[in-house]
């Protein structure tokens, strides 16, 4: 290693939108440079979780470091850190991208540029790295390599003549991409005498060593024993032990210099104190200041998550505690509701990320959630001045003492080919979005800017998309701010009883809509009692929709013959196995799933 | 090689029901969902042979009980001949006690008796008839695709009167296709005027394998227009209530929720079934309970006839057809049963019962559900509190009030 300097090393990602082929191309380049064996590969080798896999999306970012031996006879070091792929983790993705020197652009040779390329790749030139394009999957019949490579010219502005055409699936021009890594991606500044200054672009939680630190030195060295602070946590540890990256192993060393990617461990218990962004110094010899870029990621969505066995509230406290170790971006404090009992406000990222999180709990952890309507948070401006950030709708004021409200905004991008521009605006001004302008990008694909209230693309806006525009439309956008609405709080009366879980926010205008829906769908899924029960939607007291479920009027085995009880007896075993799976609302029992119904109330796809 | 008595709790053995079952019927109706089938040339002699040697084998297992009650259920057990009916009486009588003033019930259907038969039946020892009737009008009985009308029935009646039959059940079904409640009132007040001694009037069932699943599916609408629709849920209520009534007019009880009796007509066999007292299944699918155990013979008609020849797996192979989904009731399981069994009888359970059979107090184990369920009007105690019955609406919901007994594991 030593034989290796400064300007030997290469710190790169690869950006691409979803499915262009990151996650191959990055197993590609691991297999050629040699690390590992063909037969050590995992398929993918740094998509670790499980999950990730099945969903083919990167959900933490990790690094590997690899050797290259280049044409020219010298041996390289390459940094390859990944970066995650969704809106929803855009803020990882900028300091992943902050901690890399250059970055390789995925482009799918059939598909051309997709909204989310054009975020990544902006993202990347915003971070001052060096972009160079590749054009992937070039063995599939559709593929159009001239018309991508005049696209990524035209639209993004990349020099894309000398593009590596490849197949990262079958192996095909890998070497090119390798030499080109070498040639246009340079080396990494700082000096190694400088006091340390290093950004953490990710940290793990590790039940032996405690937190493990991903982070990219710019100045400086760290070693076993250095005393590190957190600039902007203001923690401080000793170093127990630094490190880098093996492909799906830590491989410690004597110390990390300037330029280089590695991890350190200190007995840290909590990533909390680890944040994305934050810079480590040394504590007695301290940087002057810290890197730019760092904030603190507030969750945009939350919900209720509650055991559907109330006897497991303490199993997915212990749940959410072990998933926040790994992901500081991730909240959760206790609630109450009188439907659904003890359980968690969550804040999310994104809906992603939250759903990510609820499959994890109910895999990994073994638990049955109920999940309330996600929702954004609203800022609430009492008459007395006071303002209120609002992320749970049972806590919203008395509208007597509300001056107004403000809902957060996004600025998306919706790509889209021309022939279904009209659908997509439609959509568009349904969700209450304001047009700001349409540029073609060539003679059939647009891109269409609007901005839209996160409330309105949080459930099923991609879908709706994706169904109106036969999955042709891309999407991506970033939070703008908020602004002043006419925003009201929907109950949900069953039986005249008000469920608190069943309470959500809602534009004024489309109040009576969600409202008649709900009730529509709630009667579906409540089951007939003895009694009749009346099924409200109420604005402020005020009802503005109604359905009834209707009494049960019998129930009953006329026969029951040959003394063969045990079949009877199953018969009402699975009816009581039925209400197991209900909640108790005065005295009116609602099945678990109609506290998610909310979530598909869309018809209009 | 019975278990013994699995707890202090366990009911005192009363007499024993016997039930005999009769796979086979002439035509299979289409409502039926029943272990029944037309038999083959040659199947039922076989099976009887194989009845017999059940018979045979089971009897060292009730030595300790006395028969009360016999019932031939089916099926068609009318298929069977007088002197195929007299055997198997007579090994009853051979190998197990059979009390003096047993019941002894057979099942038939209008169509395969006569009046010699009848006759037989009768010097047999059988004592009471059931007969399925199902309907008076004979468009309905085809509907359901029974194999007679009207006219063969009443013909049937009298003989069995003439027979000396003094104790005879008319079996009757309501909600048809294309019944209307007028048109039941006609069926049940024309049978009424013939004084059996006892009527059941069950509601139609669709039962999913019978081609009337096929034709209305589980949401009880005709799959096409050529289908006469079933009556909807008020108007079948209606049946039922209006059945109790008319019934009571003349002279009849109900006793439980499917069967009305004249006074000391009950049939002592099916109450056994509700009391939980002991019975023993002969016969293919038949089930069992003896000493708060339950089983049940196998459901495979081939496996059974072949169940005792010689060349079958020998003691081991037998008992493994003849003691299938044994289970062994747990306390609470017997707790539950007595519950969800006695309320369906009219008169309820007798609370102080429970405390005898199971050693803890009624109210101890469900007093939070007896409480609910009365505040929703669908029990009451009566007699000071000393029984506990359902109400009428109970009844309509009863499945609603028995999944409450249901204890937790």
């Amino acid at each position: 290693m030593a034989t290796i300097n400064q300007s030997n090393i290469r710190n790169f990602c690869i950006i691409a939108h979803i499915d262009h082929g990151k996650s191959t191309l990055a197993d590609r380049i691991i297999e050629k440079t040699g690390l590992l064996t063909s037969r050590e590969m995992q398929d993918q080798v740094l998509d670790n979780m499980e999950l990730e896999r099945e969903r083919g999306i990167t959900i933490k970012s990790q690094a590997v470091r690899t050797i290259y031996k280049a044409q020219n006879g010298e041996e390289y070091i390459f940094n390859l850190i990944d970066t995650p792929g969704h809106v929803d983790f855009n803020y990882e993705v900028s300091r992943s991208l902050a901690a890399c020197d250059g970055a390789v652009l995925v482009v799918d040779a059939a598909q051309g540029i997709e909204a989310q390329t054009l975020a990544n790749v902006y993202l990347a030139l915003d971070h001052d790295l060096e972009v160079f394009p590749v054009i992937n999957k070039i063995d599939l019949p559709s593929a159009q390599p001239e018309r991508v490579i005049e696209e990524i010219e035209d639209v993004i502005g990349l020099e894309a003549k000398d593009a590596p055409l490849i197949s990262a699936k079958n192996g095909i021009n890998i070497e090119e991409v390798l030499e080109q890594i070498v040639r246009k991606i340079p080396s990494p500044g700082g000096s190694p005498f400088n006091p340390l200054q290093a950004l953490i672009f990710d940290s793990i939680y590790d039940s032996y060593k405690g937190v493990i630190v991903f982070f990219r030195v710019m100045e400086g060295c760290v070693r076993k024993g250095t005393r590190v602070r957190m600039m902007a946590t203001g923690a401080s540890f000793e170093v127990v032990e630094v490190g880098y990256f093996g492909a799906g192993q830590f491989i410690p060393c004597e110390e990390l210099s300037a330029g280089m990617v590695g991890y350190l461990t200190a007995s840290i218990k909590n990533v909390k104190d680890t944040r994305v962004g934050d810079t480590v110094t040394d504590a007695d010899r301290p940087c002057d200041s810290p890197l730019p870029g760092y904030k603190k990621v507030n969750p945009m969505v939350y919900c209720g998550l509650y055991p559907a066995d109330g006897a497991k509230y303490p199993d997915l406290r212990d749940a959410l505690e072990k998933l926040q170790l790994n992901d500081a971006s991730l909240f959760y404090e206790p609630e109450t509701s009188v439907a659904l009992g003890f359980g968690f406000r969550c804040g999310f990222l994104g809906l992603l990320h939250l759903e990510i999180i609820q499959e994890r709990l109910e895999r990994e952890y073994n638990l049955d959630l109920v999940t309330t309507a996600p929702g954004v948070v609203y800022r609430v401006h009492k008459l007395n001045g006071e303002m209120i950030e609002l992320t749970n709708p049972s806590n919203l004021p008395d509208p007597a003492v509300i001056d107004y409200m403000e809902e957060p905004i996004v600025s998306a991008e919706i790509m889209v080919t021309t022939e279904f521009i009209g659908p997509i605006m439609e959509l568009c001004q349904e969700r209450r979005g304001r047009y700001l302008g349409m540029e073609y990008m060539e003679a059939t694909r647009a891109l269409l800017r609007y901005e839209l209230p996160l409330n309105e693309i949080i459930y099923d806006f991609f879908d709706a998309l994706k169904s109106r525009s036969r999955g042709y439309a891309s999407f991506d956008y970033e939070i703008k701010g908020y602004e002043r609405s006419e925003l009201v709080k929907l109950d949900i009366l069953v039986n005249r009883e008000e469920v608190d879980a069943l309470s959500f926010i809602v534009y004024g205008g489309s109040a009576y809509e969600r409202g008649r829906k709900m009730c529509e769908k709630l009667k579906e899924e409540i089951p007939r009692h003895l009694f009749e029960i009346p099924i409200q939607a109420a604005v402020g007291g005020k009802i503005i929709a109604r359905e009834t479920v209707k009494a049960m009027r019998k129930d009953v085995l006329a026969k029951c013959y040959g003394g063969d009880i045990t079949r009877k007896k199953k018969l009402l075993e699975k009816q009581k196995e039925g209400k197991k799976r209900m909640r108790q609302i005065g005295n009116v029992e609602i099945p678990q799933k109609a506290f998610m119904s909310v979530l598909k109330l869309d018809d209009r796809k | 090689m019975r278990q013994e008595t699995l707890s202090p709790a366990a009911a005192p053995k009363g007499p024993l029901g016997l039930y005999i079952h009769i796979p086979f019927c002439r035509r299979k109706c289409l409502y039926c969902d029943f272990l029944s089938a037309p038999a083959a040339q040659g199947t039922i002699e076989r099976y009887l042979r194989a009845l017999d040697a059940q018979l045979l084998w089971e009897a060292a297992n009730c030595k300790g009980y006395e028969v009360g009650t016999i019932f031939f259920g089916g099926g068609t057990p009318s298929l069977l001949e007088p002197q195929q009916v007299a055997g198997v009486l007579e090994r009853i009588r051979d190998c197990y006690r059979l009390s003096k003033d047993a019941e002894i019930t057979l099942e038939s259907n209008p169509g395969t008796l006569t009046e010699e038969k009848l006759e037989g039946y009768r010097q047999a020892g059988v004592n009471r008839l059931s007969i399925g009737l199902q309907s008076v009008f004979d468009a309905e009985l085809k509907a359901l695709g029974r194999i007679h009308d009207y006219g063969t029935f009443l013909e049937n009646y009298r003989s069995a009167r003439q027979a000396g039959f003094s104790n005879i059940n008319v079996d009757l079904m309501s909600a048809l296709p294309g019944q209307t409640l007028s048109g039941w009132m006609d069926t049940l007040r024309r049978v009424a005027e013939l004084l059996p001694e006892h009527i059941s009037a069950y509601s139609l069932i669709i039962e999913e394998g019978t081609p009337f699943w096929d034709l209305y599916g589980q949401d009880r609408r005709p799959r096409d227009a050529s289908v006469p629709p079933l009556p909807g849920e008020e108007e079948e209520r209606r049946m039922y209530e209006q059945t109790r009534e008319l019934l009571h007019e003349y002279g009849y009880v109900r006793y439980e929720i499917s069967n009305y009796a004249r006074p000391g007509f009950a049939c002592r066999h099916n109450v056994g079934y509700w009391t939980r007292r002991p019975y023993l299944g002969i016969g293919l699918g038949s089930a069992s309970l003896m000493d708060n155990v339950r089983w049940k013979v196998t459901e495979d008609l081939d496996e059974y006839l072949n169940c005792f020849a010689p060349d079958t797996a020998g003691p081991e192979g037998v008992k493994a057809l003849l003691r299938q989904e044994e289970q062994v009731l747990t306390k609470a399981e017997q707790m539950e049963e007595f519950l969800f069994l006695g309320l369906r009888q009219s008169a309820g359970i007798f609370v102080g019962d429970f405390r005898r059979q199971f050693g803890t107090g009624l109210r101890e184990v469900y007093g939070s559900v007896t409480a609910r369920l009365e505040e929703q009007g669908l029990l009451v105690f009566y007699e000071d509190g000393r029984r506990m019955k359902l109400t009428e609406r109970g009844i309509d919901v009863s499945n609603y009030v028995f999944s409450q007994f249901l204890l937790e594991e």
